[in-house]
């Protein structure tokens, strides 16, 4: 399925290929493949548009790549900025300061909480802790049989009912804190009943066992095949409870795990791991960019566009490395270089593929503002000008400076320094970049 | 009260979202455009539906509209419940209530993936079958899951049905005894547990072809009835699963869980077309009489109108 999907993307951008910036019009049927492909794996219809409609509004005016075409850029783009917002930083689980540290699981029926209490159980011992099973789930027949199993897997006590001589789940879980307390046990693994977000009730029952034992992690634990009304769970959940993290369960199928862009987006709460498996070890830390992958598909498109981007960064390279020794470079060329090296995040990167450069310029940061003056000033220029710039008089100057909100000194100096630049071009084989760099307007 | 009332009960909240939606939708005298049609594919689509079923909808639709010149708002309303009462029931109806009483021993094996309610719904079934005067035995096959034979030797209590099972050991080793047992012909219907299982997961596929193959052999014309259980919440993920477990063991009929959170379901009007069996009952609740026999037009009457 995710070759068919990715043919009739090949097919579709080749429509497209040759054009040279992304435009509302040349990316029409990439932005209605890629909305296609995210319904497919289940992101919500409004989250899917909401999240369109950020990455286009990032994509459009872009160059395109040479080699690419604008939708495939466009599918980099979206890949991008998918993982952006499913990662954000990895929250390891707290620890409280005073043991036992609260671990409490929710969730709707049959997510996978009673397993994922196993799973996190098994991950702490492995750890060197000694955690506590606790059975708060009263309803489901044989719950607390289940997780009192996975217990002696785990050579482990479960605290449960019968202990606590009580049915009530606010009860054992409160007793629990107390029997850990008194054996030793560092970590409270707290497995409530599956429930549903409407149940008012049994919501209220996870809100007492909140504000009374205080968790010090309350993950909401999703089947990762969920669909469409992830998003309505999820958002009651997290009204209810402000939970800390969320855990993903049954990724070990080939659902495309749109729900995790969906709860993510709709929570705000980072996604901690992914459940591959009914064994207890298998639990997986959360990875964006597979995740990222996994939702859109087309991982042939964006390994494409990865590869046509460094081709031309290498080739962009060559060209500036040539312009440098015969002396050509001039202010076009400077405006480009810096356009590419907003593009590409820092001037390491691009001055590092410079034979001979690499390695030598570590630690050099530009600051982006002033990068921003120095192309709106070069932008102001005709192209004549740019190829010989020391032929401003002072109007021109004054135009210039005027065209790009800029002053005459600002102007000035620029041209003084790309001087002095060009005079520096004809010992650049001899020289230490990092000196180069020092004469640049804003780098340090 | 009656099957559809209590399915209306249950799907309030599902209801109270749609209805209000359509309501507005086509109200009296609303202009139908472009933005009526984007709107009604997001309910669609929302309803997990699915893109292509969606589009299919929306296009017989707009082609219904087009041949007639002049449609009322509200005909429109009834022309989506017609055709997604079509897609629901797709020519193929039949109540498993009927079918029961055919062989004796009727031999039912549920199947699917993890946690969508298998064990609980053959507790349910127990208890209305053995309601129905037909003497039920269930069969533990699940020996995987942590405690899944204490947990459907509770609901066998709940329903006063007679239930084997083993700790631990081969699935199929276990049926093959149960089959024996069931063969006394004292048992009118034999509910067979089986583990949770991912559609992708060769060996475990395999497994239930093996479970499959023992109960075939044992009793003629067994299985009666492979039915497939879905988690009503579950996305487009669900027509895979149907169509792996269709490959493995021909499935009978379809089961539909969790219907009373705010799930719709949509995922059951493309699978229930690409697999032309019936959809059985739904399952709306936890408890013993939380299983209704499904009817397409209750169905979508319960949460359009
Ligand atoms: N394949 C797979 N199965 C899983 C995973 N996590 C849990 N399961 C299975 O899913 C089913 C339900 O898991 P449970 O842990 O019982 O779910 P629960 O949330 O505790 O269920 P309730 O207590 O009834 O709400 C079981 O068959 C588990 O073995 C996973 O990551 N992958
Ligand atoms: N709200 C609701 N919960 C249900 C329904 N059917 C089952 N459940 C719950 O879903 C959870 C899982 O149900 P099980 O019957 O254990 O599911 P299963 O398919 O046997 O699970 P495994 O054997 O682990 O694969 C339990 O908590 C059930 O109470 C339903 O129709 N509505
Ligand atoms: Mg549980
Ligand atoms: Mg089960």
């Amino acid at each position: 399925m995710f070759n068919d999907l990715s043919n009739k993307f090949t097919l579709a951008f080749k429509k497209l290929a040759g054009r040279s910036s992304i435009n509302e019009k040349n990316i029409t049927d990439a932005l209605r493949d890629i909305r296609l492909a995210l319904l497919e794996a289940d992101v919500h219809f409004s989250v899917v548009k909401s999240f369109i409609d950020k990455a286009t509004e990032k994509a459009l005016g872009q160059e395109v790549l040479r080699s690419v075409s604008p939708g495939e850029q466009l599918v980099k783009i979206v890949h991008d900025e998918l993982i952006e917002t499913l990662g954000g930083e990895h929250a390891p689980l707290q620890h409280a300061a005073i043991p036992p540290t609260v671990i409490m699981m929710v969730g709707l029926q049959g997510s996978g909480k009673t397993t994922l209490t196993g799973k996190l159980a098994h991950q702490l011992i492995k750890k060197g802790r000694k955690p506590l099973l606790v059975a708060a789930d009263v309803y489901r027949p044989a719950a607390a049989e289940q997780l009192k199993t996975l217990g002696r897997q785990l050579e482990i006590p479960t605290f449960s009912a019968e202990e606590a001589g009580s049915q009530d789940p606010v009860k054992i879980c409160f007793d629990s804190i107390t029997y850990a307390r008194q054996h030793g046990r560092d970590v409270a693994l707290l497995d409530t009943a599956g429930r549903l977000h409407i149940d008012d009730d049994l919501m209220k029952e996870l809100e007492t066992i909140k504000a009374k034992i205080k968790p010090q992690e309350i993950l909401f634990v999703a089947d990762g095949m969920t669909g469409q009304d992830a998003v309505n769970t999820a958002k009651e959940f997290v009204g209810r409870l402000d939970f800390h993290g969320v855990v993903l369960t049954k990724m070990d199928g080939d659902a495309r795990g749109g729900a995790a862009l969906s709860i993510r987006s709709i929570t705000g709460k980072p996604i901690k791991y992914l459940g591959t498996g009914e064994k207890l070890d298998l639990l997986e830390e959360f990875h964006p960019e597979r995740m990222a992958s996994r939702i859109l598909g087309m991982g042939d498109i964006v390994s494409l566009v990865e590869k046509a981007q460094e081709h031309i960064d290498l080739e962009k390279a060559k060209e500036l490395e040539q312009k440098f020794l015969k002396n050509e470079f001039n202010l076009q060329d400077f405006s480009d270089q810096i356009r590419q090296l907003k593009r590409m995040g820092s001037i390491e990167s691009i001055l590092g593929m410079i034979p001979g450069v690499g390695g030598r310029i570590k630690g050099m940061n530009l600051d982006d503002k002033a990068l921003n003056r120095m192309t709106a000033i070069i932008s102001s220029m005709t192209i004549s000008e740019r190829n010989k710039p020391h032929q401003l008089e002072g109007r021109r100057r004054l135009r210039i400076a005027r065209g790009s909100g800029t002053s005459v000194q600002e102007v000035n100096q620029l041209l003084k320094q790309f001087q002095e630049m060009q005079k520096m071009m004809k010992k650049f084989g001899k020289m230490n970049p990092a000196e180069i760099m020092k004469r640049i307007p804003g780098a340090r | 009260m009656s099957f559809a009332e209590k399915l209306r009960l249950r799907l309030d909240k599902t209801r109270k979202q749609l209805f209000g939606r359509l309501n507005d939708l086509f109200r009296p005298g609303a202009t139908l455009d472009a933005s009526t049609w984007e709107s009604l594919e997001e309910i669609l689509i929302t309803a997990d539906i699915g893109v292509s079923t969606s589009h299919l909808i929306l296009d017989k639709l707009k082609k219904r509209i087009q041949k007639e010149k002049s449609v009322q708002p509200h005909e429109i309303r009834n022309l989506l419940e017609d055709e997604l009462i079509a897609l629901l029931s797709g020519g193929i109806s039949g109540q498993l209530d009927d079918r029961v009483v055919r062989n004796k021993p009727y031999v039912i094996l549920m199947v699917g993936v993890n946690g969508t309610g298998k064990t609980t719904t053959i507790g349910k079934l127990a208890g209305r079958f053995s309601d129905q005067g037909l003497k039920v035995l269930m069969v533990a096959a699940d020996t995987f899951r942590a405690a899944a034979s204490d947990q459907l030797g509770i609901w066998a209590d709940r329903a006063s049905v007679e239930i084997v099972h083993s700790k631990g050991g081969d699935p199929s080793a276990l049926i093959f005894d149960a089959m024996d047992r069931a063969k006394s012909r004292v048992f009118d219907v034999v509910l067979v547990d089986t583990a949770g299982r991912m559609h992708t997961k060769v060996n475990l596929m395999e497994e239930l072809k093996k479970m499959r193959r023992v109960i075939e052999k044992q009793i003629v014309g067994a299985p009666h009835e492979t039915i497939l259980v879905l988690d009503g919440t579950t996305g487009q993920n669900a027509a895979a699963q149907a169509k792996q477990f269709a490959k493995a063991c021909p499935l009978t009929g379809l089961i539909v869980t969790k219907l009373d959170g705010t799930a719709k379901g949509g995922v059951l009007v493309s699978i229930q077309q690409d697999l032309g069996v019936p959809i059985y009952y739904v399952g709306v609740g936890e408890s013993l009489d939380d299983l209704i026999p499904f009817n397409a037009e209750d169905f979508v009457k319960a949460v359009t109108e």
